[in-house]
C-alpha cells in the first residue's frame, strides 16, 4: 500500500500539477493578506473565477485577453530559443498597431483586400523594429537587452506625437478635450466577431494557426532548426557553417513581427482604433511583459505557448473581477499576479528534484529486483 | 506532443473545471432599492487629480442623498488599460446597476459599443462631449470640464504675481485635459500682460514625477517665479517649487493641492463633478437614460477656485482671479484657447 | 527665451547640476546590479526593488523624522528583496529573466499597496537630505555650484563609483565575484561557494536598488507616489550593459543618459522648435547611438543568466 502510494506520487504525470499547486500557495499567501485587509478570501478567490470563467462573456474576455499574450509569446519562443532576450515586445506592439492603422486610415479599399493588408502591414512593422535591436546585436555588439529597453520609450513618444498630432481623429482635433486617438477603421476592414455580443473575434484563430505555424517553423525547418542550434550553443553552431549573426536578426525580426501583428490584431479586432492614455502601457496594456511570461510558462513552445496564455488572461481578467466584488485596491491584485509568476517558475525545481528522486529509486526498485531475482535461485532459508 | 504542452494542459483543464463550477452571475438583491452606481477610473482613487476628483464627488453624492442605504457605489480604479475598463464596464451594466460610469475619455470606444447591449442601463462617459447619440445610441451621458476656464483665471493670476515676467508650465503630454487647461492658461496670462513669457516643458507622461522635478527645476533657472502643470506626476514639481522656500510660487488644478506646500500654492481650479452627477441621476429618475452631453464650468459651480487664504500674497491676485472669475461667468471674457 | 540662449553659461550649469542629480539613482541601482551580473545573476527587478525602498524611505522618514532612519529601512527591505530574488534564481535555479520580471511586479503592486492603506494620499516631507554645501568646494565658481551643492544620496552615489571598482578589481572578493560570473565551475573546485557569492551580490544589489528608490523619495523628491520610479529600474538594467560591467563605464552611461536627458528638458525650455516627443526621445536615441560608436569588445560574464549546479 504504501509503496503503492509512493509510486503515485512519485508519477511522472503529476509533475504537470506542479506548476497550479505553485498558483496555489501564491494564492495561500494572498488569502492571508486579503484577511488582513478585511476581506473574505473565498469571496474574493469566488469572484476570480466566475470573472474569468463564469460565463459565456468572460470566458469570451480571457481569451480575448490572451490573444495579445499568445501572439507576442510565439515571438518570444523563438527569440528567447535564439538566446536572445528581446523584451522589446511593447515598442513592436506599439509600431506594428501604428502602421497598420495608419494604412487603414489611410486606404479606400475593399476589406477582403485591405484587412488582411492591414494585418500583414503591422506584422512587417513590427518586424521592423525588431530587426533595429537585432542588427545591432548581430553587427555592433550592442546588448539586446539595453536596446530593446530604449526602443520601448522611442516607440511610446513615437505613439504619444503620432495619436496627439498627424494621426489624431479629425473629429477630437475639433473638440475642446484632444483625447489621443485615431478615427475609427472602416466597418468592412473589422475582424468578424465569433460569437456577439462578446468581443471574442477572429484573432484568436489566426493566433491558434500561428501557434502550428511556429511548432512547425521552429521544429521541422532548417531555419528553426539554426535558430535553436545558435540559442544551445553558438561557437558549434558557426562551426557548423551557420551564420549566428544572421539567425540572430531573424530571431529578433520575427520575434518584433508578431509583436507588431498582435498590435494589428488590438485595432482590427477589438477597438477598430488606436488609443493610448499617455501612459507606456495605454495601448499595450502591458501585454509585452505578459507576453514574456506567458512564453516561459509555455516553456519556451509554441504549443504550450497556449494554455499558458489562456492561464494568464484568465488571471489578468479574473483579478479584475474580483477588484471589482471586493473593492480590494487594485494593487493587491497586481501582488498576486507577480507572486504568481515568482512562485510558478520556482517550481521547475520541484520538477528536477522529484525527477532525481524518481532515479534513485528506479535505482533502488532495479537493486532490489535483481536481489529478489537472485535470491529466488537458492530458496530462502529458514 | 512535447513535456511543455504536458505541463500546462492541467492548468487550463483545471481552471475549466473550477469555472464551470462556480456558475453564472448573482442577480442583485432586491428588498430596498439604493440608486446604484459603478464607476471605472483609469488611475487611482489617491491620485489628487483625475480620478480622486470623481471619487470624492461620489463620496459627497452619497452623503447628501442619505449614506449608502440610499446611494451606493462601487468602484474599478487603475484600469488604464481599456481592455480592462471595457470588461468592467460590460460587468457592472450586466449587473444591473442605474449607472456605470465610464471616467476615461480613452474608454469611449468601448461604451460606443457596449451600451447599445444594455438598453436600460444608464451610462456616463467623461471627459468627452460624445453622447453616441447621432450614431443612435440613447443611453449614454457625456461630461466635461471647462478646465480652460480655471486654466484662464490661474493665468491671470500668475501674470499678477509674477516679478521676473516669466512664467513655467510643467505637463505631461500635449493632449486632452492637459491641452485645454494648459491653453487655457497661456491664453490667461497673454490677456493680462502680452509681455510676460510663458515656458513650457513636457515629460512625455503622467508618471515621471523625477522629471516633473527636473522640469520645474529648470524654469526655476530660467527665471520663472510662477508655475503651473497638470498630471499626477506634478507632485515632484511642487516638491521643486516648495524646496525655494517662497521665491517661487505655484497655482494648482484638478483637486486642492495646497497641503502639499502650504507657504508656495496660490490657488487651485477643483474639479466638482458633483454638478453633473446631480443632474444625471435627477434625469435618469425621471426616466432618460441618457443623449446629453454635460459640461462643468464656474458658471454651474462644476468649477471652482479655491484660493489658499494662507498664502502672504493672495491680495495681489485674488481681486483680478475674481474679476476674471466673473468675467468667464458673465460671458465678457472667452476662455476658450 | 530663445533658442540661442541655450548654450549660455547659466544654462550649462543648470543641465550638469540637474544631469548629476537624475544619474543618483540610476548609479544606485546600475553598479548594484552589476554586482549581481558580474556573478552571473540577472535581477529584471531592480524597478520593483526600487519601489520598495522609495516607500520604505519616505514612509520611515515621515514618520520618524529621520531620513537616516528612513534610508536604513529600505535599506533592509531591499536587502530581504534581494535575498527573496537569490532563493528563487540561484537555490531553486528559477529562469531569472521571470522571475526578476515577478519581483518587478509584486514590488510595484506591494509599494503601492502599502501606501494606500498606510498613508492614503500624497504626502510631502521636508525632512528629507536637502542639499548641503560642501564647505570651500561648494565655493568653487561653476564647478562649486554643479558638484558640491547636491543632497547626501547623491554624493554617496558618486563615491560608489570607486568604491565598487575597488571591491571589484582589488579585492578577494571581487575576484571571486569575477571568478563565479565567468565560470563556476572551476571557482568551486578552487573552493569558493557559488551560491554564497551569488547570494551575497544579489542581495547587495537589492540594497542598493531599494537606495536608488530613497534617492528619488527622501532626496531628490520628498515625496512618494505610486509607481513614481517610471521605468528607470529597466534603464539602469540597461546601463550595466553600456557601461560593459564596469563601475566607470555605467557611470559614463548613467552620465550621458541624464545629461541628455536634462539637456532635452532645457531644450523645451528655451522652445527649440522640435514637438516634445522627439527631444524626449533623444536620450534613448543618443545612448543607443554613442554605444554603437563606442562599442569595443565586450562581452559578458560567460556565465550570466546560467543556474549553477555542481556537477
Amino acid at each position: 500500500m504504501k509503496r503503492f502510494f509512493a509510486r503515485v506520487l512519485n508519477a511522472r504525470q503529476l509533475d504537470n500539477f506542479l506548476p497550479i499547486v505553485a498558483a496555489l500557495a501564491a494564492f495561500v499567501i494572498g488569502a492571508g493578506m486579503l484577511l488582513l485587509m478585511g476581506t473574505n478570501p473565498l469571496t474574493a478567490y469566488r469572484a476570480m473565477f466566475s470573472g474569468a470563467f463564469g460565463n459565456q462573456n468572460a470566458l469570451a474576455e480571457t481569451i480575448v485577453k490572451a490573444v495579445p499574450l499568445l501572439l507576442i509569446g510565439l515571438g518570444i519562443c523563438i527569440s528567447f530559443r535564439a538566446k536572445v532576450m528581446n523584451i522589446g515586445a511593447e515598442g513592436q506592439m506599439i509600431v506594428g498597431g501604428l502602421i497598420s492603422v495608419a494604412f487603414g486610415l489611410a486606404v479606400d479599399w475593399p476589406g477582403w483586400l485591405a484587412l488582411p493588408l492591414g494585418l500583414l502591414i503591422g506584422f512587417l512593422g513590427g518586424a521592423a523594429w525588431g530587426a533595429i535591436p537585432g542588427i545591432l546585436k548581430a553587427y555592433f555588439n550592442v546588448n539586446e537587452i539595453l536596446s530593446t529597453v530604449m526602443m520601448n520609450a522611442i516607440a511610446v513618444q513615437l505613439m504619444n506625437y503620432l495619436l496627439g498630432g498627424p494621426l489624431m481623429d479629425p473629429q477630437q482635433a475639433q473638440a475642446l478635450g484632444k483625447l489621443p486617438e485615431t478615427a475609427r477603421l472602416n466597418e468592412a476592414y473589422h475582424l468578424a466577431r465569433l460569437l456577439p455580443p462578446t468581443r471574442l473575434h477572429a484573432g484568436v484563430l489566426i493566433a491558434l494557426a500561428l501557434s502550428f505555424v511556429v511548432y512547425v517553423l521552429l521544429f521541422h525547418t532548417t531555419l528553426g532548426y539554426r535558430i535553436r542550434a545558435v540559442g544551445f550553443n553558438p561557437f558549434a553552431s558557426r562551426y557548423g557553417g551557420i551564420r549566428v549573426p544572421q539567425q540572430v536578426v531573424i530571431a529578433l525580426l520575427l520575434s518584433g513581427a508578431f509583436a507588431g501583428l498582435a498590435g494589428a490584431i488590438q485595432i482590427y479586432g477589438l477597438n477598430y482604433r488606436m488609443i493610448t492614455d499617455g501612459s507606456p502601457t495605454g495601448f499595450t496594456g502591458g501585454a509585452g511583459f505578459n507576453g514574456i511570461v506567458t512564453a516561459l510558462f509555455g516553456g519556451l513552445h509554441p504549443l504550450g505557448a497556449i494554455p499558458a496564455s489562456f492561464f494568464f488572461g484568465a488571471l489578468l481578467v479574473g483579478a479584475n473581477a474580483m477588484q471589482r466584488v471586493t473593492q480590494v485596491p487594485s494593487s493587491f491584485v497586481t501582488v498576486l499576479n507577480g507572486m504568481v509568476v515568482i512562485f510558478v517558475v520556482s517550481a521547475a525545481i520541484w520538477k528536477e528534484l522529484r525527477e532525481r528522486q524518481r532515479r534513485m529509486a528506479f535505482a533502488t526498485e532495479t537493486s532490489r529486483l535483481a536481489e529478489l531475482a537472485s535470491v529466488s535461485e537458492t530458496p530462502p532459508q529458514g | 506532443m512535447s513535456r511543455f504542452m504536458k505541463w500546462l494542459m492541467p492548468v487550463a483543464l483545471l481552471a475549466l473545471l473550477l469555472g464551470a463550477c462556480t456558475g453564472g452571475q448573482q442577480k442583485p438583491a432586491e428588498s430596498s432599492k439604493p440608486f446604484r452606481v459603478a464607476v471605472v477610473m483609469p488611475s487611482s482613487i489617491s491620485d489628487l487629480a483625475f480620478s480622486q476628483s470623481m471619487y470624492d464627488a461620489l463620496v459627497g453624492i452619497q452623503q447628501e442623498m442619505g449614506g449608502p442605504e440610499k446611494f451606493e457605489f462601487v468602484y474599478s480604479e487603475n484600469m488604464f488599460k481599456v481592455d480592462d475598463a471595457a470588461a468592467a464596464i460590460r460587468d457592472y451594466a450586466s449587473q444591473g446597476y442605474d449607472l456605470v460610469i465610464a471616467h476615461g475619455s480613452q474608454y469611449g470606444t468601448s461604451l460606443r459599443e457596449i451600451a447599445p447591449n444594455f438598453p436600460n442601463t444608464a451610462f456616463a462617459h467623461g471627459t468627452t462631449n460624445r453622447t453616441f447619440v447621432d450614431e443612435g445610441v440613447k443611453n449614454v451621458y457625456a461630461y466635461e470640464a471647462a478646465s480652460n476656464e480655471g486654466g484662464y483665471v490661474n493665468g491671470v493670476m500668475a501674470a499678477k504675481l509674477t516679478k521676473s515676467k516669466i512664467v513655467g508650465i510643467v505637463g505631461p503630454i500635449d493632449v486632452g485635459d492637459a491641452k485645454l487647461y494648459i491653453e487655457g492658461f497661456e491664453k490667461g496670462v497673454r490677456e493680462t500682460d502680452p509681455s510676460i513669457q510663458i515656458l513650457k516643458v513636457f515629460t512625455g507622461s503622467f508618471g515621471d514625477v523625477a522629471l516633473a522635478r527636473e522640469a520645474a527645476d529648470a524654469h526655476i533657472a530660467a527665471g520663472a517665479d510662477v508655475l503651473i502643470g497638470t498630471g499626477q506626476m506634478v507632485v515632484g514639481a511642487i516638491a521643486a517649487v516648495d524646496e525655494q522656500g517662497g521665491k517661487v510660487l505655484w497655482i494648482g488644478t484638478q483637486a486642492n493641492q495646497t497641503k502639499l506646500a502650504p507657504k508656495v500654492i496660490v490657488a487651485n481650479q477643483v474639479y466638482d463633478w458633483k454638478v453633473v452627477l446631480r443632474d444625471i441621476i435627477a434625469k435618469i429618475k425621471k426616466g432618460q437614460l441618457g443623449g446629453e452631453a454635460l459640461l462643468i464650468t464656474l458658471k454651474n459651480g462644476g468649477l471652482r477656485m479655491e484660493f489658499n487664504e494662507n498664502f502672504s500674497r493672495l491680495g495681489e491676485a485674488k481681486p483680478a482671479a475674481e474679476a476674471a472669475i466673473q468675467g468667464i461667468i458673465n460671458g465678457t471674457i472667452n476662455a476658450v484657447p | 527665451m530663445d533658442t540661442s540662449q541655450l548654450l549660455s553659461a547659466t544654462v550649462l550649469v543648470g543641465i550638469l547640476t540637474a544631469g548629476i542629480r537624475l544619474a543618483s539613482p540610476y548609479l544606485f541601482a546600475a553598479i548594484g546590479e552589476m554586482f549581481g551580473q558580474r556573478s552571473g545573476v540577472l535581477n529584471l527587478g531592480v524597478e520593483g526593488q526600487m519601489l520598495m525602498g522609495a516607500f520604505t524611505a519616505f514612509y520611515v522618514t515621515l514618520r520618524t523624522g529621520n531620513p537616516w532612519l528612513g534610508l536604513l529601512a529600505a535599506m533592509a527591505v531591499g536587502a530581504l528583496m534581494g535575498l527573496a530574488m537569490a532563493v528563487v534564481s540561484v537555490t531553486w535555479r528559477a529562469v531569472q529573466g521571470i522571475s526578476g520580471i515577478g519581483f518587478y511586479i509584486v514590488g510595484m503592486g506591494l509599494s503601492e499597496l502599502l501606501f494606500k492603506t498606510l498613508l492614503g494620499e500624497v504626502k510631502v516631507i521636508n525632512t528629507g537630505f536637502n542639499a548641503v554645501n560642501i564647505p570651500l568646494l561648494s565655493q568653487i565658481p561653476v564647478l562649486g555650484e554643479i558638484f558640491f551643492r547636491q543632497n547626501v544620496m547623491t554624493y554617496l552615489a558618486f563615491t560608489l563609483v570607486p568604491v565598487a571598482w575597488f571591491v571589484l578589481y582589488k579585492t578577494p572578493l571581487g575576484l571571486k565575484i569575477r571568478a563565479v560570473g565567468e565560470n563556476p565551475h572551476a571557482a568551486d573546485t578552487l573552493g569558493v561557494n557559488v551560491a554564497h557569492i551569488r547570494y551575497l551580490t544579489v542581495t547587495m544589489g537589492g540594497v542598493f536598488s531599494a537606495m536608488a528608490g530613497a534617492a528619488l523619495s527622501v532626496a531628490n523628491l520628498n515625496v512618494f507616489q505610486e509607481n513614481m520610479t517610471a521605468g528607470m529600474g529597466f534603464i539602469a538594467v540597461a546601463l550595466v550593459y553600456f557601461g560593459g560591467w564596469r563601475p566607470f563605464g555605467v557611470l559614463f552611461g548613467a552620465l550621458l543618459f541624464s545629461m541628455v536627458m536634462a539637456l532635452q528638458i532645457f531644450m523645451q525650455v528655451y522652445r527649440v522648435p522640435v514637438p516634445s516627443e522627439f527631444l524626449i526621445m533623444m536620450p534613448y536615441v543618443l545612448t543607443m547611438i554613442v554605444l554603437v560608436l563606442t562599442v569595443g569588445r565586450v562581452r559578458a560574464p560567460a556565465a550570466l543568466t546560467k543556474p549553477f549546479v555542481r556537477e
